[in-house]
């Protein structure tokens, strides 16, 4: 899990979090348990549908502006340690 | 104290300058930053670039706007562009955002004067602004308790008299509890009644932006001036600002309230009290008083802590040392990102980054997940017939007054149930005002909370007004 | 390539086109190849914090028109999160569709007269672009990547075929065929190249009857011969693990080019969970039926319909003529072989000058309109202009526009006066009397002389066919 999320744990870590975790998934199980058959997810509380906009240009940010931002770039581009594999 | 329409009256007139409200308002934070650490970032610059902007406006008898030359503070995950934005986080630390959330540009058509941006629980996790990587936030009414989160520096920021006004972002009750604690107006509008656009996301289909005021025409204002449908948010709703400051002296003479017990059972008998005293104004003032039992309520809390963390932990995969923020280097970038993520957050959003990881993970997402989103469509419906039933609920808004600084923050779950009477209307989303009603044993301020279906502020407003003049703050 | 005996393969595609839009899916950022890097990106497709989408809803009609083409049916629909961390991502998750596409079923006849059917076509968002340094240039060996966002955010269709492809060459057509569709709904401009249509293709094998056999995907390729060339490779390569008594591992893999071969992508320590969930920012999207009906007007005939079209007007066509045809139809010029067509240009010259000259100078087809098309073939045929002449005149006509007669006459294309022509033969019969004699008596290879001779006095301004009627009417 840690690792589907990026993120290092130490064992003290998993320990404290897998018991802080365990308590709020108890109260989970409640939902768990409950007999839902039919009842459907509420996409937007108010039912807004077919929110689009038209396809017309608006302003980029600069590119210094981008990089700027960049904690490591080169080339006009974002700079990154070497990517071990491809994309999924 | 002058409040913000006040500020903002003798701006437009002519009776003070927006560079004189500016220098007043620094002068409270510089007195008090170091001790209630409210602000994490002041912008003394951007703040009088602004004023004098207002001034020569007005100068020039232009329009100027409903918040003219007024301070307002701004919770730190508002994007302002040039200004340092941290969410309360260290993984932003240093951050200048290249854009304006548009809510501030509508404050800044407004007239209104920003001073910068206040301390919050990291990424908004939290009630009590104590998981802030820089450090928790003191409440002026008591420097030993928190003054409530995770809006709790923009709502400090108003107790403590730095500015009449600021903004905050409530998901499960990020602006109410604070407002309760702080002994101040707050509102969660209706979800999508204000734009998210430039919010930094918690949790993204619970987040509403919303006002902190010392009274309710204030808040009124405020809310007015950012809401309104905006195009660069996809969720926002169709219509523009409602008018909420024209209906503030409504009255509730003719509306039904109705009182339910699962917004207040549990809860301390200081709150309970001030909960029987708020009925007891409301009759009076006309409105017909319902008891109502809505047991379903209770799951909230559990669908709500499966939701957020779920939505959130989607929402923070973007803080991976790549494009802004922090980096930690490492030989290759996924170990780079996992580096950067766990030396910038904190440990209540890693929590929270693992829980909605889980809830959201194959063979767990029917149970948890799937199932969350269910028990919301029950919550929203359980409301529906609420609100036949009355135009209006009432409970209270925290279990107790503030609470001590350190003393929930060993046991997590502790801090959730705290939330136990606010999540409900961020997962139906709908509306809800927090407003001062007495004080408790110890002296500090009490809130009682006004719930109503989507786009019923200004019914709710009306009847926070009655409130605050039982409550002899008028 | 078929297979040995007793194997059977099983292909199945997903193609992955971007949209011809002026902006990205989910924010005004320009839709552009070839810009600088990051110059199109904004906080929307930068992925920063507190950015939001907004659907384009010029891709929203591009993927209905797909859809149709395809006979899919359009449904309502959802958009999803697909989780991941790539450096490529800014949001480190894909905003793409799961169970509720906006297009489901579907199928696609090929020339041949197969079916394939289409389980899906989406929508979903496309990610940067990373360049690898230190190393090949390819990702292993590199010591670092640089990241370019400008094609993060650019709209996708993803269409997924069933597993109805039986060969390479069924492949190759299926692709070929959906390319033609895309660029004919004007949903894409397919250029294979430029990475505008990138297919996957899901590959295994099995006996003919058997359940199906464990597939590889391909993921990647960038042109219709790659395409053919991988499939041959893989399906090759699993017939002979299986035969040798091996099983084929379920992976993705790297088609190389150069090398010819497929080869395991890195793989990962544990199965990606994508952890799919509804994108709370959007809502739903429901085109109601007057709006799928709007798309379904404003949809041309799409190729195959074009080819029958063309075919109708010729009879008994030849083989060169049904190559140039698809050709034509293909670059999307049929329309202006059509219109020549029915002015009663011979079909083979139309044709010809549409899949050569007018193929050669596409990218300038709009400069050409079908008067002048129609009228710089109606002098070629009848006698005005040579061949050669006729190819000058269509090039300057799509290089410039304007007129073809004053464009022959400015470029001195002058049509040789019947008198002069008549003098001309005359001259000739009189200069070579025993030639003629032959060439009256029968010797039709004499024609050949005569107007071989007339060219070179003429300085090959004459008509071959003119002094073919000369010759005929003096004999």
């Amino acid at each position: 899990m840690a690792k589907l999320a990026r993120l290092t744990l130490s064992d003290a870590e998993l320990d404290e979090f897998t018991e802080q975790l365990g308590q709020v998934l108890e109260h989970a199980n409640d939902i768990a348990a409950l007999d839902l058959e039919g009842v459907v997810a509420t996409a937007h509380p108010f039912g807004l549908i077919n929110v689009a906009r038209e396809d017309v240009l608006r302003e980029s940010l600069s590119r210094d502006e981008v990089l700027a931002m960049a904690p490591d770039a080169q080339d006009g581009r974002f700079a990154v340690p070497r990517i071990m594999g491809e994309a999924p | 104290m002058k409040s913000a329409r006040d500020i903002a009256r003798d701006v437009r007139n002519g009776t003070t300058t927006a560079e004189h409200e500016l220098a007043s308002s620094l002068a409270a934070i510089h007195a008090k930053n170091d001790e209630l650490n409210v602000f994490l970032f002041v912008d003394e610059e951007g703040a009088l670039d602004a004023a004098r902007r207002v001034d020569a406006r007005v100068a020039r008898g232009d329009d100027v706007g409903a918040l003219a030359g007024v301070p307002i503070a701004l919770k730190d995950n508002l994007c302002q562009v040039g200004v340092p934005t941290t969410a309360g986080s260290r993984i932003l630390k240093g951050w200048r955002p290249p854009y304006n959330a548009t809510v501030i540009d509508r404050l800044l058509d407004a007239g209104a004067v920003p001073m910068g941006k206040t301390n919050m629980d990291e990424f908004a996790m939290g009630s009590s602004t104590e998981t802030s990587a820089y450090g928790a936030t003191r409440n002026p009414l008591d420097t030993s308790r928190v003054p409530g989160g995770s809006s709790g520096g923009s709502a400090s920021a108003v107790a403590a008299d730095m500015t009449t006004i600021s903004l905050g972002s409530d998901t499960g009750g990020s602006i109410r509890q604070p407002a309760a604690f702080c002994g101040l107006v707050g509102v969660k509008p209706t979800y999508g009644l204000v734009s998210r656009y430039g919010l930094i996301a918690f949790a993204s289909s619970l987040d509403q932006i919303g006002p902190f005021a010392k009274n309710v025409a204030d808040a009124a204002t405020l809310l007015e001036t950012i809401a309104g449908h905006d195009p660069m948010d996809s969720t926002s709703l169709p219509e523009p600002a409602p008018s909420l400051v024209r209906h503030v002296d409504d009255g509730v003479a003719g509306q039904r309230v109705g009182v339910v017990r699962e917004l207040f059972e549990g809860a301390d008998g200081e709150v309970v009290a001030e909960v029987e005293r708020a009925t007891a104004a409301l009759r009076d003032a006309g409105a017909t008083i319902v008891e109502l039992s809505l047991p379903e309520l209770h799951l909230g809390l559990s669908a709500y802590y499966l939701i957020a963390p779920a939505e959130a932990s989607s929402n923070l995969a973007r803080y991976d040392g790549v494009r802004y923020g922090l980096r930690v280097d490492a030989d290759d970038v996924a170990a780079m990102n996992e580096a950067t993520r766990t030396a910038g957050f904190g440990a209540e959003v890693k929590r929270r980054i693992m829980l909605g990881t889980y809830a959201l993970s194959a063979g767990y997402y029917d149970a948890y997940y799937g199932q969350a989103l269910k028990v919301r469509t029950q919550l929203i419906d359980v409301f529906r017939r609420a609100y036949q039933e009355a135009d209006l609920l009432l409970g209270a808004t925290a279990p107790s007054v503030a609470f001590s600084i350190g003393e929930k923050t060993a046991n997590p779950l502790a801090m959730y149930l705290s939330d136990v009477f606010t999540i409900p209307t961020n997962l139906a989303g709908d509306a809800a005002v927090s407003v001062p009603f007495g004080v408790g044993d110890t002296g500090l301020p009490v809130g009682v909370q006004l719930l109503g279906p989507g786009r019923s502020e200004a019914r709710l407003l009306a009847a926070a007004r009655v409130l605050e003049v039982a409550d002899g703050r008028s | 390539m078929t297979l040995p005996d007793g194997w059977e393969l099983v292909v199945g595609l997903e193609v992955h086109t971007e949209l011809k839009t002026t902006t990205k899916m989910f924010c005004g950022c320009a839709n552009a190849f070839g810009s600088e890097a990051n110059t199109n990106v904004c906080p929307v497709c930068l992925g920063l914090p507190g950015s939001l989408p907004v659907l384009n809803v010029h891709a929203v009609d591009l993927a209905m028109a797909i859809g149709l083409a395809l006979h899919s049916t359009i449904a309502s629909s959802t958009f999803h999160r697909k989780n991941y961390f790539y450096p490529d991502m800014p949001k480190d998750f894909q905003i793409s569709q799961y169970d509720l596409p906006i297009n489901s079923g579907g199928y696609l006849d090929l020339p041949d007269g197969s079916r394939v059917t289409i389980e899906r076509a989406h929508l979903e968002e496309d990610t940067g672009k990373s360049t690898h340094l230190g190393g090949s240039g390819r990702i292993h060996g590199a010591e670092r990547s640089l990241v370019d966002y400008n094609r993060s955010g650019v709209p996708l269709v993803e269409i997924v075929s069933g597993p109805d492809i039986r060969s390479s060459d069924q492949a190759r057509a299926y692709a070929s065929e959906l390319r033609g569709i895309l660029i004919a709904t004007g949903a894409s401009d397919g250029r294979m190249e430029e990475g505008s249509m990138r297919i996957d293709a899901n590959v295994s094998v099995r006996h003919p009857g058997d359940p199906l056999g464990t597939r590889c995907e391909i993921k990647n390729l960038n042109s219709l011969r790659s395409l053919h060339r991988a499939i041959d490779y893989e399906a090759q390569r699993q017939v002979e693990l299986l035969e040798g008594g091996a099983t084929v591992r379920q992976e993705t893999r790297h088609w190389d080019e150069n090398l010819g071969e497929t080869s395991t992508m890195r793989t990962k320590e544990e199965a990606e969970d994508y952890r799919y969930f509804r994108e709370p920012d959007l809502v739903d999207l429901i085109p109601d039926a007057a709006w799928q009906e709007r798309i379904g007007a404003g949809l041309g005939a799409m190729p195959a319909e074009r080819r029958a079209t063309l075919v109708a007007r010729l009879t008994s066509p030849t083989s060169a003529q049904l190559d140039a045809l698809d050709v034509v139809v293909d670059l999307g010029v049929d329309e202006l072989v059509l219109a020549a067509i029915d002015a009663n240009i011979d079909p083979s010259l139309a044709l010809a000058r549409a899949a050569n000259e007018l193929a050669a100078a596409i990218d300038d087809v709009a400069n050409l309109t079908e008067g002048a098309f129609i009228a710089t073939l109606a002098m070629e045929q009848g006698g005005e202009l040579s061949a050669t002449q006729a190819k000058t005149v269509l090039l300057e006509l799509l290089a410039n526009g304007g007129d073809p007669r004053a464009i022959a006459a400015a470029k001195g294309f002058e049509q040789l006066s019947v008198d002069s022509l008549d003098e001309t033969v005359a001259d000739l019969i009189a200069h070579f009397p025993d030639e003629w004699v032959r060439y009256r008596e029968g010797d039709e290879k004499l024609a050949q002389f005569f107007i071989g001779q007339v060219m070179k006095l003429t300085k090959g301004q004459a008509n071959g066919k003119a002094v073919i009627d000369q010759l005929q009417r003096r004999r």
